[in-house]
């Protein structure tokens, strides 16, 4: 029997998903459902929000309050939504194109002004929807659609750039770690502030085809082998950490205020009314 | 010698890019336009173009890079659709003010919301006061054509006006058909080497691109932008006719189909076209006067044309694939205009179809010349075909 705690949040009428078989996009949104399960969150005091993307299909399936937006600019509508109704949970989903190229600049003004945002960053690095374009995540070299050759340029670290432009809650796992992906997740939401999660996923359709890894179970064992904790990073070489994808709670700090707080604060003293 | 293909239209414009080789393509994907740069892509890293390629992080940097490569001097292009073209937008206008001859492929969808990836003209429309050349195309074929005919005339030195070449998306994009391919040689010497005349980097010579015009001169800037496009009406007829020259195949403002002693009259643009073609030979045997007027040029808007074609008719319907919101249907409203000075003013009625990719159909294109024939054009009245009501 499926359990009910998790379908509560599903559109069960909008299944199966259009998601190739294998794809991380179900395994993050699950992750997310359990999260949200185990925080026993209540469906209408939840607005989810997501950009266009295979990734940002899912806001058709989860169901609380959702947000299917333009390719870029779910972060935006989401600090709407937020400053509407400061009450509600905002989460933010999608994939690396859209949050970190297209949207990148929202991404990192957001972290900047502290929202109280949770953004669930699919890094599958690549463009899936569109076919398997690099995105800014891809690594230099790999290889993508518009890269038949490698990636002559430089791959971003959300995790750098979200902690470097001031979100105070960021960490990362990827779609093998489930166990931990829940984790933050759930810290995240529960966080006051901007919150990024990073979860290194796969998209074995066009990142794995061109990159010799066309099977989902073969980015398992690469997410397997190549993952280290942060903890055992920190003891680790820069040599020695090439290649590692480095899973663990980067940054948490409730001491710095959220726009909304210091919003209020001004509008206080200045005689506003107080939400 | 030609060679005939069996490819998509999205292949046939990458061929025509490949052999107008451009010296900078700056783009982002979007869907039905990605297999155009996909193609073009794989020209680029198999060296058989010059062109450098600049896969930018969003439509906004895209047509940005092209305009700063253009007015460096570069032959530019770049080519999106929908929300791709709106999110080029400011940029867009700025391109042709800057008269940069940029040519850019239009895989047209329709703009959201709600989301939509199916073909639909309202994104051509969105642009079609940004001061570009808007080709419009039924084929493959007329996509391949049109896009070298669009290089050879944005870059007349009395035009100097950006073009952009509209083909449906998926329909025309993604369906293989038959396509005559010219001649590497052939293209390469129709389209000629690009001599930009105010380049940035001519550094004996510099100059400045877009520098603040307040009421000093920007009404005067706007108005040569009109004179660049009245050019490019006046240069089209002699395009077309070179163009002829080298592939055998005619162009005009209209592509006007048993047009002779047509009484009823559909004006429609695109792919939907070829089956509109299918019920005007349907309506002839049955011995009924139908003909078709398909617009090649869209902008600058052939209204001489379309009057003389027109004019004395009993029924004219024009199909629109896209609505505007409060005002009636682009194309109907220009028809309509044209129509103005007509000596014998036909019946005239506007229809919508297809939004969002909604198929076409023989048996709805029918609706209108039947309308036409029992008299029942109402000019004030937008109706629609196919539409769930
Ligand atoms: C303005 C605009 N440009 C381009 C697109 C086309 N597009 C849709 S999704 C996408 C990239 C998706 O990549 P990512 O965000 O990484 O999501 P994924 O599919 O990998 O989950 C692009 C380029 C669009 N929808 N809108
Ligand atoms: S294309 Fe890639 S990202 Fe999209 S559903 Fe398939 S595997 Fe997932
Ligand atoms: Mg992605």
């Amino acid at each position: 029997m499926p359990n009910q705690k998790y379908f509560q949040y599903v559109r069960k009428d909008r299944l199966p998903n259009v998601w190739c078989p294998g794809c991380g996009n179900g395994i993050i949104m699950k992750s997310f459902i359990e999260a949200a399960g185990n925080l026993g969150l209540d469906k209408n005091k939840v607005a989810v929000v997501s950009g266009i993307g295979c990734s940002s299909r899912v806001t058709g399936y989860l169901d609380f309050n959702t947000l299917h937006t333009l390719h870029g600019r779910a972060i935006p509508f989401a600090t709407g939504v937020k400053l509407a109704r400061p009450d509600l949970e905002v989460v933010v989903m999608g994939g690396d194109g859209d949050m970190l190229a297209i949207g990148g600049n929202h991404f990192i003004h957001a972290c900047r002004r502290n929202m109280d945002l949770t953004v669930i960053l699919f890094n599958n690095t690549i463009y899936g929807m569109t076919g398997g374009q690099y995105s800014p995540t891809t690594p230099h070299e790999a290889i993508a659609s518009t890269a038949p050759y490698g990636n002559l340029e430089n791959n971003f670290d959300p995790v750098k750039m979200a902690i470097s432009s001031g979100a105070t809650y960021v960490a990362r796992s990827t779609v093998y770690h489930y166990t931990q992906s829940v984790k933050y997740i759930e810290e995240a939401i529960k966080h006051k502030g901007m919150s990024v999660v990073e979860i290194v996923s796969n998209c074995h359709t066009y990142f794995g085809r061109y990159n010799g890894m066309s099977k989902p179970a073969q980015f398992m064992e690469y997410f397997k082998k190549s993952t280290v904790t942060l903890s055992k990073a920190k003891t680790m070489s820069e040599e020695e950490l090439k290649g590692k994808i480095i899973i663990g709670e980067f940054h948490n700090d409730e001491s710095r205020k959220t726009y909304l707080e210091l919003y209020e604060e001004l509008s206080e003293q200045l005689g506003g009314v107080a939400k | 010698m030609p060679t005939k293909l069996a490819i998509t239209g999205a292949a046939a414009v990458a061929h025509a890019m490949r052999q107008i080789n451009p010296d900078v393509v700056a783009a982002y994907p979007i869907t039905p336009q990605t297999p155009i740069v996909e193609y073009f892509a794989q020209f680029v890293a198999d060296g058989v173009v010059d062109t450098v390629m600049v896969p930018v992080e969003s439509e906004h940097s895209a047509m940005s890079a092209v305009v700063g490569s253009a007015a460096a001097g570069a032959r530019t292009m770049t080519a999106t659709a929908a929300n791709g073209l709106a999110l080029m937008f400011e940029i867009v206008y700025i391109a042709a003010s800057m008269r940069l001859p940029i040519v850019m492929p239009i895989v047209n969808r329709a703009l959201s919301g709600p989301i939509n990836i199916h073909g639909d003209h309202s994104d051509a429309y969105a642009v079609r006061d940004a001061g570009w050349i808007q080709l419009m195309s039924e084929n493959s074929q007329e996509a391949y054509d049109l896009t070298i005919i669009a290089t050879k005339l944005a870059e007349r030195e009395e035009v100097l006006t950006p073009a952009m070449v509209n083909l449906d998306g998926f329909i025309t994009s993604h369906g293989v058909e038959g396509v005559e391919i010219l001649d590497d040689e052939v293209v390469k010497d129709f389209v000629g080497q690009w001599e930009p005349k105010y380049p940035l980097l001519d550094v004996d010579n510099p100059i400045t691109h877009g520098p603040l015009d307040l009421f000093d001169y920007y009404f005067e800037h706007h108005r040569q932008q009109q004179e660049g496009l009245k050019n490019a009406y006046k240069a089209l007829p002699e395009v077309f006719a070179e163009y002829e020259k080298i592939s055998g195949r005619k162009y005009d403002f209209l592509d006007l189909y048993k047009m002779e002693d047509a009484e009823y009259v559909m004006v429609v643009m695109n792919s939907a076209a070829s089956t509109a073609k299918y019920v005007v030979d349907e309506l002839r045997e049955k011995g009924i006067k139908a003909g078709l007027i398909k617009p090649w040029v869209f902008t600058p808007f052939p209204k001489k044309e379309f009057l003389e074609a027109l004019d004395g008719r009993k029924a004219v319907v024009v199909l629109d694939r896209a609505m505007s919101f409060g005002k009636e249907a682009p194309l109907y409203s220009l028809v309509k205009s044209a129509l103005y000075e007509a000596k014998e003013r036909p019946m005239i009625g506007s229809y919508v179809y297809g939004l969002g990719g909604r198929d076409v159909t023989p048996a709805m294109l029918h609706i209108p010349f039947e309308e036409a024939m029992k008299g029942e054009l109402d000019p004030n009245e937008e109706r629609y075909l196919g539409l769930k009501e």
